[in-house]
């Protein structure tokens, strides 16, 4: 099966979008990511795997800082977007997270209309100058997350009555609505059923064309079906980084090995 | 494992299904017990509920009724001439009141005897009421008036069943032949018994003019105290609650001032009426019972109230949606009051309000600014003069009327602890809509 989905690959080399050397997080006394080194690029799916608690979601939320908001978590290390170090004090991590957009574990659209959901992020950071503009952001979003012929009739439903699916596509949505450059997503179908699954990872694969993705996720299937990157992470370590078909194939470390052949995790 | 595979080995006792045993019926019937037990403490809350409600009605009514005599009158022009000519003028249109009554009384056929000091005791000295029309009328002389004038509280209580006539003690105010004139003045159709305006739109009168007793203006002292402890009261704890809930370091400090707010709000509220005297009054000398002073003494006490049920909604919002607001770029700030806020809005309403109503049914702070009862002698002014003239509040004024001497008092306070559970009510019946209004869904 693995040799299939690798010949079928076709490896591009790309820029790097994200560097991240020597990345240590502590969550009070607890050492949660110790000495993380990867290149992420660029118009790529990266994916994040590893078994729970390992740290792939807590070094995804380095990515945004999204770590800021919890009081005893602190980030030491290097990490650059196009080369900008991110934790520079000069950094506003709200307009950083404005190009580094986010999609949550479980789908959290906003108990809004459609609408509002996909016009909120363009509203705060000002990108339309109208409202015909705004309708315009709103469908072009829609679109590109799928989810455009299912909602365009009842844009002012609210979010909160869509189906898990469809949630999740709007949230996804609502991320690509501010024009991000990198697009995180933190276990982005772990809440839904096989047929929306396959329904987001159809969008992943196409969202690549613009954005570099990174995914974390616990399904190896799914990280060997819309990666291009993946990196396995193991008590806190990164174990392992590089392309797909490799890792899941030909494996350097004993651990990934055991890891991907069901053995640990 | 080896254990395990033992215990499967032995042979099993069969139990049906449809029989139950002893350990499954101990435990239905501790449910039962406890079902049983809840049952039995709503019922007995909600009789006493009942009791409350009928002794409250039974015994505030009588404040919202009151004995008139109504009867036409005609002072002609020579009679008003020679009235005025006289040294003590109202009794001498007392004097010519009296000589109709008896004509039209006799003609009615009604045969109880009466004089001047018995219609005294009945309604007050009238000639006043008299002499006051007519000068302020003259263009009613010669002409038929009707005239609405308010019997003494006494004859209210002869209606009312708090006085009889085995009970009454002949005395300046009420003696045993006048009732006789009273049943037959009512018999005649001329004193009935009408709603009480004056109850609602009047001020204190004062110890000895119990009839003439309203709390209109201690609903208006009590209304200029909450606009102040909203004004304050809101702003001030949403502003503290969102500071210490989503923006504060969690510290020792925070930590401090959370544990203070908590023991703020279980702090005896007479602590804060002499806080107030000390702070408000003896410091920075402001009015003495002034609503200003009795709206800032209840927002001290409000705030805590409302910073706690502020803080409560506002951890109730689910943190995914900060977190879905902030992964879109929004600054802390902005995710705050355009996403968790609107959340949290119901809760924050509920819970001001919640505080709103202790702080109107509040006595014993009041007592101590001044806001006592007997101060509330009118209405203010003016709409800038109701936060600094001295007033009282509703329950002041039923506190100060509960306490005095005359019994007729009583029945006032009975009626005041009417209107304050209207304004009560009221209040809660708001939060419940305001609730059910910003309450979504998510």
């Amino acid at each position: 099966m693995y040799d299939v989905l690798h010949t079928e690959r076709n490896v591009t080399q790309n820029d790097v979008k994200i560097n991240a050397q020597g990345v240590q997080v502590y969550y009070g006394d607890t050492h949660a990511i110790k000495d993380v080194s990867v290149e992420i690029e660029d118009k790529t799916v990266t994916a994040f795997i590893g078994p729970s608690g390992c740290g792939k979601s807590t070094f995804l939320r380095c990515l945004n800082r999204m770590n800021d908001t919890i009081d005893i978590c602190r980030v030491t290390g290097d990490i650059r977007i196009d080369g900008e170090d991110i934790y520079d004090k000069r950094v506003d991590p709200v307009q950083l997270r404005a190009k580094v957009g986010m999609v949550f574990q479980k789908p959290n659209p906003f108990p809004k209309s459609i609408y509002d959901n996909i016009a909120y992020g363009p509203r705060i950071h000002g990108m339309a100058s109208s409202k015909a503009e705004l309708d315009e952001i709103v469908e072009r979003s829609l679109r590109r997350g799928a989810i455009w012929d299912e909602v365009k009739d009842r844009l002012q439903a609210p979010g909160t009555g869509l189906s898990g699916g469809q949630q999740q596509r709007l949230c996804i949505a609502r991320a690509i609505a501010t024009e991000p450059e990198v697009l995180l997503m933190d276990e982005p179908c772990s809440a839904l059923d096989p047929i929306a699954t396959a329904q987001v990872e159809e969008l992943i694969d196409e969202l690549r064309s613009n954005y570099s993705v990174v995914i974390v996720t616990h399904s190896m299937q799914q990280a060997a079906r819309v990666s291009q990157k993946t990196a396995f992470f193991h008590l806190g370590n990164l174990v392992e980084y590089g392309d797909t078909g490799k890792i899941f194939t030909n494996p350097e470390d004993s651990r990934t090995e055991s890891y991907i052949t069901g053995r640990i995790g | 494992m080896t254990d395990m595979k033992n215990a499967s080995d032995a042979p099993r006792k069969r139990i049906s299904l449809t029989e139950t045993d002893a350990h499954t019926r101990k435990r239905n019937a501790s449910e039962a017990r406890f079902k049983a037990y809840g049952l039995g403490a709503i019922l007995i809350g909600l009789f006493f509920l009942v009791v409350l409600a009928t002794s409250i009605i039974r015994s505030g009514v009588p404040a919202f009724t009151r004995t008139v005599l109504e009867v036409e009158f005609t002072l002609t022009q020579e009679q008003f001439d020679a009235a005025e000519k006289q040294l003590f003028k109202t009794k001498a249109y007392q004097a010519v009141f009296i000589d109709a009554m008896t004509q039209k009384l006799t003609e009615d056929g009604v045969t109880a005897s009466f004089d001047n000091a018995a219609i005294e005791r009945l309604l007050g000295k009238i000639g006043n009421d008299l002499r006051g029309h007519y000068t302020a009328n003259t263009g009613d002389l010669g002409k038929s008036v009707n005239f609405i004038l308010p019997a003494s509280s006494r004859v209210d209580g002869y209606f009312n069943g708090r006085v009889t006539r085995d009970t009454l003690v002949d005395s300046r105010f009420l003696q045993l032949s006048d009732l006789d004139l009273v049943d037959a003045l009512h018999d005649a159709g001329l004193l009935k018994q009408g709603f009480n305006w004056t109850f609602i739109t009047g001020a204190d009168s004062g110890v000895d003019n119990p009839g003439g007793a309203g709390i209109g203006a201690s609903v208006v002292g009590s209304f200029f105290m909450m606009l102040v402890v909203l004004v304050l009261s809101l702003p001030i704890g949403v502003a503290a609650s969102i500071y210490l809930e989503e923006f504060a370091p969690q510290n020792r400090w925070t930590d401090l001032i959370e544990v203070n707010i908590s023991n703020l709000a279980a702090v005896p509220s007479i602590v804060f009426g002499i806080l107030g005297l000390a702070v408000f009054i003896q410091f920075m000398h402001l009015p003495q019972s002034a609503p200003l002073v009795g709206g800032l003494v209840l927002t001290l006490m409000t705030l805590p109230t409302i910073i706690i049920s502020t803080r409560a909604s506002l951890k109730s919002v689910p943190p995914s949606i900060r977190d879905a607001a902030l992964g879109v770029g929004a600054s802390k700030m902005q995710a705050v009051f355009h996403h968790v806020l609107p959340l949290a809005m119901p809760g924050i309403l509920t819970g001001t309000i919640i505080g709103l109503a202790q702080a109107l049914g509040e006595t014993a702070p009041l007592l101590l600014i001044g806001m006592v009862g007997f101060v509330a002698r009118g209405y203010p002014d003016g709409f800038m003069d109701g936060f600094v003239e001295p007033n009282s509040a509703m329950p002041a004024q039923i506190y100060t009327w509960a306490a005095r001497a005359d019994v007729s008092f009583y029945d006032k306070a009975w009626g005041g602890i009417i209107i304050l559970l209207m304004f009560l009510l009221t209040m809660n019946i708001i939060a419940i809509i305001l609730r059910r209004r910003f309450e979504r869904r998510w």
